[in-house]
């Protein structure tokens, strides 16, 4: 297990580097300078190559790159070119936005897929079964935001229950908090809950045609025993892969999605920053949401590792 | 044999959307750059099926012409992954195991890494929002997920004996690929296609929604969404039409991917006869 942890950690790393190189010598190829759009058309050039210097841009990109990523390593992302505040800081506070959204959609996701999965595989070929995935069909079809917009209608205007906007802070308690995120993650938890509850139906159905669920059923077990004891275990791989495959998904659907719901998240960061030009931002941005989806797959590789011991031999 | 449902009321809902995309060249109910003022946010009627938008424009047309965009888009966008993505694992799986092999796989995993709205949103901040750049960063992430798929599939039939037979013919390894490894894997990725076009409808949407799709004066479902936004309040046929669109043609085409995958593949073929 050692092994195998450490060589999908070397490979971790690995994919960073390489992941940082790419965002960085994307960006730099941006046309137009930040400091003489800051500054506007009328800046003197004397003025603009002062700015330059305070940014930290008047030295090679070999030397940028190396601040930067040196930087975020210790945990410093540069600081904004139009705010003048550090990276860090910015990112600070929207990321307790974002991340949890991310991770309550997940949860929301996986809590109605599972039981929607594991009832239509012990119907199959049943109307309960028929049922269920004809849903599953339509929820794939629904863009995210969209549902976003008919929740708001429905839930927010007409019923009033939920507001239809905005985040009203942590410091207001945890339940108030969860409130507002309420409907942006079921928002963005249906759609991926259609095809996680697929995903559960077929691997249990792999599961059932296999000898030792055979054996389970032979021996006295119910069909509902057999599945629940032995069939969803050995079901959990290919759900694990998707779920973690979820992850990336729902973070960067939380960008289009706080967009509809005004959430002061990472999503509206990253596009105030475009318009700004503010470059710094918009990498260390897109960097931290490269990191997690990587982070992610490492995990759930290791996740594999501990629900399925043959693959600790492999690789 | 009989035609499953699933790729009869795929087609018909594909067709559906086609056809309105097509028509829209030749004819739309009203002319969807003619505000009429007086007549805005009309609900659904006889003289506006589906109603007016905030500048009285009739929204059926704008849906017509819409579904060019999304499909253009999509199309493209399914065209680049293809163009570039089956030749790359047709490639790794001919010498896999190779460097080669892994640098192309390890490419993969890197771009997938990216979410594809990530991808998007760097080529926005680099090019600036268009229609195009839209089709780019879809497209590229389609690459990979094609690239896989081949060398997943052109992989086994690698050792089978048909193979053997056409390398002892002294045939190159691009010539067998071509001739022989992709006709057998065409199937595969006929109905991966389907299903990465409708994901790039949804796509499509969700960067138009955002700004960084289709500009304006170009419709498009997903921007006629962002402008409903505000207004759902007192005119919900503003959000609900265009999402209904969407819908329709990524539940077409999931149907009829669904429906295309039984039907080609042999096996299924054989248990239901």
């Amino acid at each position: 297990m050692l092994r195998y942890t450490l060589k999908r950690a070397l490979s971790l790393g690995l994919s960073l580097v390489v992941a940082s190189l790419v965002i960085f010598f994307v960006i730099e190829v941006v046309p137009g300078d930040p400091a003489s759009f800051m500054l506007g058309l009328n800046a003197q050039p004397d003025t603009v190559a002062a700015l330059r210097s305070e940014l930290g841009l008047d030295v090679s990109k070999l030397e940028r790159y190396l601040a930067w990523v040196g930087g975020m390593v210790q945990g410093d992302f540069g600081t904004s070119y139009t705010y003048r505040t550090p990276v860090t800081e910015m990112i600070g506070d929207r990321i307790w936005v974002s991340l949890p959204l991310a991770l309550y959609a997940l949860m929301l996701s996986t809590l109605i897929a599972f039981p929607a999965g594991i009832y239509a595989a012990s119907r199959r070929g049943k109307p309960g079964d028929m049922a269920v995935m004809g849903a599953t069909q339509l929820g794939v079809a629904v863009p995210n935001f969209w549902f976003a917009m008919m929740l708001v209608l429905i839930f927010a205007i007409n019923l009033r229950w939920f507001s239809a906007g905005g985040f009203v802070g942590w410091e207001k308690g945890i339940p108030a908090a969860m409130k507002s995120l309420t409907l942006p993650a079921i928002a963005l938890a249906l759609p991926q809950s259609a095809i996680l509850a697929r995903v559960m139906r077929s691997a249990l159905l792999d599961v059932l045609g296999e000898d030792f669920m055979r054996t389970a059923r032979a021996k006295g077990l119910t069909r509902r025993q057999a599945l629940m004891r032995h069939g969803l275990r050995n079901a959990l791989i290919p759900v694990l892969t998707i779920i973690g495959m979820q992850f990336s998904f729902l973070l960067a659907g939380a960008i289009i999605i706080e967009q509809v719901f005004f959430l002061p998240g990472l999503g509206r960061l990253i596009f105030q920053s475009i318009s700004a030009r503010d470059l710094i931002v918009v990498e260390s941005v897109v960097m931290l949401l490269v990191f997690m989806v990587i982070l992610v797959t490492f995990l759930v590789d290791l996740a594999y590792a501990a629900v399925d011991p043959r693959l600790r031999s492999r690789t | 044999m009989m035609l499953s449902r699933n790729i009869l009321f795929g087609g018909v809902l594909c067709l559906l959307v086609i056809a309105a995309a097509l028509i829209s060249f030749l004819w739309t109910p009203f002319d969807i750059t003619q505000m009429d003022i007086p007549n805005k946010l009309q609900k659904p009627g006889a003289i506006h099926w589906f109603g007016t938008d905030h500048f009285g424009r009739d929204i059926f047309s704008m849906i017509m012409v819409g579904a060019r965009t999304s499909l253009a888009v999509a199309l493209v966008a399914v065209g680049i992954g293809m163009g570039l993505g089956i030749p790359l694992g047709l490639w790794a799986a001919a010498n896999s195991g190779s460097w080669l092999d892994e640098l192309i796989m390890r490419g993969n995993d890197l771009i997938f890494a990216f979410p594809s709205l990530v991808i998007a949103i760097l080529i926005t901040a680099i090019l600036g929002p268009s229609a195009v750049n839209a089709i780019l960063a879809i497209g590229i992430f389609n690459i990979p997920v094609f690239a896989r798929l081949t060398r997943a599939g052109a992989l086994p039939l690698w050792q089978r004996d048909f193979i053997l037979a056409a390398r002892v013919a002294g045939k190159s390894h691009a010539r067998i690929s071509a001739e022989h490894i992709l006709p057998n894997v065409a199937n595969l990725l006929i109905v991966q296609g389907t299903i990465q076009f409708s994901l790039g409808i949804l796509a499509e949407a969700g960067l138009s929604y955002v700004g960084l799709g289709a500009q304006p004066p170009t419709p498009s479902w997903g921007r006629m969404l962002a402008d409903a936004q505000t207004m759902v309040s007192f005119a919900p046929h503003l959000a609900l039409i265009p999402g209904l669109a969407i819908i329709t043609s990524v539940l077409g085409l999931n149907l009829l991917g669904d429906g295309l995958r039984d039907y080609l593949d042999p096996k299924i073929r054989v248990m239901r006869s």
